[in-house]
């Protein structure tokens, strides 16, 4: 599709959209390094999909900024240069970076709900760009607009138009930051993180859209994620980042499957198999938690107008074993979490039994609850926030047993072996959670849920906000507990390839209901409800096989 | 493309499982962030006006020694003497004494120097102790609101109530029904300041208790006042600390235009509002009566203020990211 106020044709066919050459990025004084990027060449071709990958703190969305001229001043380019389309725009002034963004590249954010305005109807947001960059009329502008919104594939054109940002799903709002940033036909697309608050099966919309509409305009996009999965869908090239240094660039197969840096080659063994690792049951094993028709609603009565109720779960049942694991997978939304902390009763459910061994929590008062409290533990997700700020990690390990009667000196014995349990080092016990990382912290979190010896650990999306590096070495360690103690684990997680690695058996939840529910190897290799299907059809990567080829 | 140099090595074809723990950018980006203590010590605000106030106590506690003489004493051969002169003043062994009026006198013959360099005691007293009894039991009665949530409607609509009432009216009400002392004039000034408390740590309850460690700390069998106490308490302080600087400057200022519309210590009492109350009357013709106390006022109350702000930037998470 070519468009009237297309960029001028300035480019020659062969000159790469973009080249990034030997850019230096510094950091300010008293970072853990002293650049944030250094020296990295690459370049994006017309038409081309060129992946930056890296965990956190690699430098990717640093890379981005400097590109579109966002850098913040804490953040120089201290040496090499951006050329877009040949033109050098490493220290390009505002004005002429200000024109050449939405016109010749553009960005798309991770949250949709930010990147909008939130008090603009979204057709006013698509139309502003059109107004500041063009010079068509108020008709040819509106005109404009509804084809880029049917472009992107939202229904019902005059309603898009009409909406503000929060009247949209996730989906449709990042959708809309798409509009808005193709409209004016631009020769690269930067995309930073532009899935990973979405659904999967949102996601995997989305990222169809992406491919198409690059595939339409021959656009050139830089597409930054963290997720593999994500990589194997939708690159032409793949570049690696570690701390700053670009480790391996080349074509996607070359890189995901025969990766030939040792960076690249653990983060390949890193990421988590959609296949499922079957382990033998032991026979007779006790049922530790048995859940019977599970209930919770909210409701909130109001003064004025009908209460409200809101139905978070209903009639979920399932049971552990010992030793077992037990995946409850579904998209946000879908009332997973909500059962789990109905069985740490966290919250109190609504209808239903939780048999702890054969004794019913469900509906116990919260002095009959104290006696229950410490054969249930839970790992939650964000690791940053799990921890008390201002109590060392012997403090946090040891609060819950001295809470049963423990005593200090046994207590911190106790602590002092679940620490080298978890692989730290004993001397972590002293220090203050913000000396730790995120992966070190949930491995405290881990050690602190074990320090009142549970026979059911729930853990809610306990690794969900780790890189994959980190996640496989903290899934290790949940394996390794597993065994050691023959706990029942309940695990929580919105990541299929997560949950096919440490489940044995499966509870697929949408919408508040349990729609399937069997071992591992029955829900991954024979769904039968269309919602499970749907889920792993949309799982990024399904059937490509990473890592390191023999 | 060109690969720069990388301090892993890459590996050789067909080596053994990589070592996660080596190669995993995390193990080698963990920053120690300097502790909250570095930061607000290092920052230029809570240095200007942590030296300013440390001068106004330093001056406080060494008023005696400071050229000064009793505050209470006069003179009526002395009145009205400009900053500066010299003149004589009866001590209250009914001595006559020679003595250099470095601010002048007011219309009763006595030393303003003096009434100002005693009155920096009370001043400072004053908003200390306001700070005090507001924030401790702002903070008690915030605690029980938003943890005990049957408490929460009625304790805040009490809290609403008290709000709607201006402050300065509550004070002087409270002021007239007891007798003026440091004491009551304290409670009176701290009373109207407890609800902004309340409601603030309120609000941080509500918050913090929603946070997965206070969670975790449920599941540990914590009972309810432990984690108050231990985890949502502490987490409180440093709003609260801020919060208290700027009670403590409201309180020296209320203290003062109590003094001064006569409502607040007694006239005898070296406050700087009874000063320049006292100073009113001759404003057009002695204007140093009300100069020199305004002064001193000012430069305290903006520098807890200037204090407050870096202290606000420093703990303040939200305000740390943005500078």
């Amino acid at each position: 599709m070519s468009m009237a106020f297309a960029n001028d044709g300035s480019e020659r066919a062969d000159t790469p959209i973009l080249e990034v050459h030997e850019l230096t990025i510094g950091l300010p004084s008293g970072g853990d390094r002293s650049s944030a990027v250094q020296k990295v060449s690459f370049s994006v071709g017309r038409g081309e999909i060129v992946c930056l990958v890296g965990e956190s703190g690699s430098g990717k969305s640093v890379i981005a900024q400097s590109v579109m001229g966002l850098l913040p001043k804490s953040l120089p380019v201290k040496s090499g240069r951006i050329l877009l389309q040949g033109e050098d725009i490493t220290h390009a002034s505002q004005a002429r970076l200000r024109e050449l963004r939405a016109t010749r590249m553009s960005m798309i954010f991770q949250e949709p709900m930010t990147a909008l305005n939130p008090v603009m109807t979204c057709g006013d947001q698509i139309d502003e760009v059109l107004a500041e960059h063009t010079s068509l009329s108020a008709s040819e502008r509106r005109a404009k607009v509804r084809s880029i919104i049917s472009e992107v594939l939202l229904p019902d054109p005059d309603r898009i138009i009409a909406s503000y940002p929060h009247q949209l799903s996730g989906g449709q709002r990042q959708r809309i930051v798409i509009a808005i940033a193709l409209v004016l036909d631009p020769v690269l697309l930067i995309a930073d993180e532009p899935t990973t608050a979405l659904d999967v099966t949102t996601q995997a919309q989305i990222l169809r859209l992406i491919l198409e509409l690059q595939k339409n305009h021959g656009t050139g996009v830089l597409f930054i994620t963290h997720d593999f999965g994500v990589v194997a869908e939708v690159a032409n090239r793949v570049a690696v980042l570690r701390l700053g240094d670009l480790v391996e660039i080349g074509p996607r197969d070359d890189v995901l499957k025969r990766p030939r840096h040792a960076y690249t080659r653990m983060l390949m063994s890193a990421v988590p198999k959609l296949e499922v690792i079957e382990r033998a049951e032991v026979p007779g094993a006790p049922v530790v938690l048995e859940v019977a028709g599970l209930d919770k609603t909210y409701f909130s009565k109001r003064w004025l107008g009908p209460d409200r109720n809101v139905v978070a779960a209903t009639d979920v049942s399932f049971s552990i074993r010992r030793g077992r694991t037990l995946g409850i997978v579904g998209e946000s939304g879908s009332g997973k979490s909500t059962v789990a902390r109905c069985i740490v009763r966290l919250i109190d459910p609504t209808g239903g039994a939780v048999l702890l061994s054969g004794d019913d929590i469900a509906t116990k008062s919260s002095s009959a609850l104290h006696a229950v409290r410490k054969r249930v533990q839970i790992v939650f997700q964000d690791p940053y926030r799990s921890l008390n700020p201002r109590r060392t990690v012997a403090e946090a390990m040891i609060e819950g047993p001295m809470n049963f009667g423990l005593g200090r000196t046994e207590a911190l014995a106790r602590a002092r072996n679940l620490i080298e349990l978890v692989r730290m080092p004993a001397s972590s016990l002293d220090r203050y959670p913000h000396q730790f990382s995120g992966g070190q912290r949930q491995r405290i979190c881990i050690a602190r849920a074990l320090a009142m010896e549970p026979e059911l650990l729930v853990a809610d999306e306990a690794v969900s906000a780790l890189d994959v590096s980190v996640q496989a070495q903290v899934l290790t360690l949940l394996a390794d507990i597993r065994e050691r103690l023959n706990l029942a684990m309940l695990f929580i997680t919105h990541d299929l390839r997560v949950a096919a690695q440490v489940c044995d058996d499966v509870a697929v939840m949408s919408k508040g209901r349990m729609v399937e529910y069997g071992t591992a190897t029955q829900v991954f290799t024979a769904p039968r409800h269309e919602y499970t299907r749907a889920l792993f059809d949309a799982a990024p990567g399904r059937g490509f096989d990473f890592g390191v080829a023999a | 493309m060109a690969t720069s140099a990388s301090p892993v090595p890459a590996a050789a074809p067909g080596a053994a499982a990589p070592d996660f723990e080596a190669l995993s950018v995390e193990s080698a980006t963990v920053v120690v962030q300097p502790s909250l203590w570095q930061r607000v010590r290092r920052n230029g605000s809570v240095r200007l006006g942590g030296a300013v106030l440390l001068l106004l106590v330093a001056i406080a506690l060494a008023a005696p020694w400071l050229g000064t003489v009793d505050p209470s004493l006069f003179d009526p051969a002395s009145r009205d003497l400009l900053p500066g002169k010299s003149g004589e003043i009866t001590t209250l062994e009914g001595e006559t004494i020679e003595h250099t009026f470095r601010m002048g006198s007011d219309s009763f013959g006595r030393d303003i120097y003096s009434r100002v360099l005693y009155g920096t005691r009370v001043s400072l007293l004053v908003g200390l102790f306001t700070a005090v009894v507001a924030i401790t039991f702002g903070t008690l009665l915030g605690l029980m609101a938003g943890y005990l949530r049957w408490l929460d409607g009625i304790l805040m609509r009490v809290m609403d109530g008290l709000m709607s009432i201006p402050a300065i009216l509550i004070a002087i009400a409270l002021v007239a029904m007891w007798r003026g002392s440091l004491l009551t004039v304290v409670i009176a000034i701290a009373i109207p300041e407890i609800p902004r408390v309340t409601r603030m740590v309120r609000s941080l309850v509500l918050t913090i208790r929603e946070e997965p460690y206070v969670e975790a700390a449920i599941s540990l069998g914590t009972p309810t006042w432990k984690i108050m106490l231990r985890h949502i308490l502490p987490n409180t302080v440093a709003p609260l600390i801020v919060q208290g600087t700027f009670i403590c400057a409201s309180g020296i200022l209320v203290e003062a235009i109590l003094s001064f519309l006569g409502v607040g210590l007694p006239p005898d009492i070296p406050t700087w509002g009874n000063v320049m109350a006292e100073g009113r009357s001759q404003f057009n013709e002695f204007p140093h009566n009300i100069f020199f106390p305004g002064i001193f006022l000012a430069v305290t109350v903006l520098a807890v203020n200037i204090l407050g702000d870096g202290l606000r930037d420093t703990l303040d998470p939200k305000m740390a990211k943005r500078v």
